[in-house]
């Protein structure tokens, strides 16, 4: 199985983001921080993240997602998570 | 096997209403974040009269009297409820005395916010095997009592109040009144919501809890609504445990419930009355005229435990 590349993730959580919360494509880039640029509080962050363990069949507990403040912190857990 | 019946629900919201003001000012909070967070407006506050077995006895009442039982003749009166003021005695048998219900057995529920679901199970299984003809089954709750009041997670979450249904026997053909229950529990999890301490404090990992019930409900709703016999479209109404319309949302989405299922919303009103939510929820959508008699409503209660339990009922 390919691993998949920060690219291919970012690409992912995008279209997770505009499915869950409805955020444009064009504003998830890794600088964006969650609750000040995208507006997603943290029910919302515990949907997207539901999500993305469906998408890339990874794990992501609840007392990581304190640390994910940017889409660059998601993208960067979601891509080391991923099984080889 | 007997068939069974919701005859008649019954609700008691205490007088006294409270919005998001002095909350807000007592956590820092705002009304707009409030709403947006749970979609809770308004709480009931019971007064001090308002103790949970009055409440029940008021609830259950009205119950009795939409379904035209007389109280002599109820056999099973059940309580669910989390917020008696100590563990013992239980609430039921007082409740059954206020009402006169003289012949009843009386026994409470524990089962947090899934009370009355778990309890109406029990109710229609008590009339299934013969040990009973008509429960009284009521959920009450103080909850205000126990909330920590400066926790800034959970001070605005919470509610009073009381609801009831009576459950009888009924003769004929037709669909069950009360269908097979789905439950199911989380007890590795049970550290997620509690009430302890001295004094007695609730506690709630919130994110967690919204985790869990978003992920692990859908399938419970979906199972209760094919042990059924029904589709999920074929549901007139929808009445989750009234914990937060972020919740709600959430599960209407996943079960992909078009605009023609009726949704309660009363958390908007009523906060989350734990066990009570889902009586109140329903006999709200039944004074609307949003249901009518014989309607299938999913019923789906959850919460502390962790535990659930949904059954489909047929409006009384």
């Amino acid at each position: 199985m390919t691993t998949a590349t920060s690219q291919d993730v970012l690409a992912g959580l995008a279209e997770i983001l505009d499915e869950v919360a409805g955020t444009p494509v064009d504003k998830v880039v890794p600088g964006a921080a969650f609750g000040d640029d995208l507006e997603i509080d943290s029910l919302t962050m515990v949907e997207v993240v539901v999500a993305c363990e469906e998408r890339f069949n990874v794990r992501i507990p609840d007392e990581a997602l304190e640390a994910l403040r940017t889409v660059g912190d998601a993208v960067a857990l979601i891509t080391a998570s991923v099984p080889a | 096997m007997r068939r069974v019946a919701l005859t008649g629900v019954g609700a008691h919201r205490p007088a006294h209403r409270e919005d998001n003001t002095a909350i807000c000012e007592r956590i820092g909070s705002t009304d707009e974040w409030i709403r947006e967070r749970s979609g809770i407006v308004t709480r009931g506050v019971a007064a001090p009269d308002e103790t949970v077995v009055e409440m029940a006895a008021s609830a259950g009442g009205k119950a009795l009297a939409a379904a035209g039982v007389a109280p002599g003749d109820v056999d099973l009166v059940l309580l669910a409820t989390c917020s008696m003021p100590g563990p013992l005695p239980g609430g039921s048998p007082a409740v059954a005395a206020r009402l006169g219900a003289t012949s009843a057995g009386a026994s409470d529920i524990g089962a947090g916010c899934a009370g009355f679901t778990y309890a109406l199970a029990l109710a229609a299984d008590s009339i299934r095997a013969g040990s009973s003809r008509t429960v009284l089954v009521t959920a009450s709750e103080r909850l205000l009592d126990m909330v920590d009041h400066d926790d800034r997670g959970t001070a605005f979450l919470f509610g009073d109040g009381a609801g009831a249904a009576v459950v009888q026997a009924v003769e004929g053909d037709g669909p069950d009144g009360v269908g097979p229950v789905v439950w199911l529990h989380d007890g590795a999890q049970a550290g997620l919501l509690a009430i302890r301490g001295t004094p007695l404090r609730l506690a709630m990992e919130g994110r967690a809890i919204y985790r869990w019930a978003t992920t692990a409900l859908p399938s419970v709703a979906r199972k209760a609504c094919e042990r059924a016999g029904l589709e999920v479209s074929d549901l007139a109404a929808f009445v989750p445990h009234q914990a937060n319309l972020r919740i709600t949302e959430s599960l209407v989405k996943s079960l992909k419930l078009s605009d023609a299922v009726v949704v309660a919303r009363d958390v908007v009103d009523s906060g989350n009355t734990s066990a009570a939510s889902v009586p109140l929820a329903l006999a709200r959508l039944v004074e609307l005229g949003e249901v009518s008699t014989g309607d299938p409503v999913l019923l789906l209660g959850f919460g502390a435990g962790l535990t659930a339990a949904g059954q489909v009922v047929r409006c009384p």
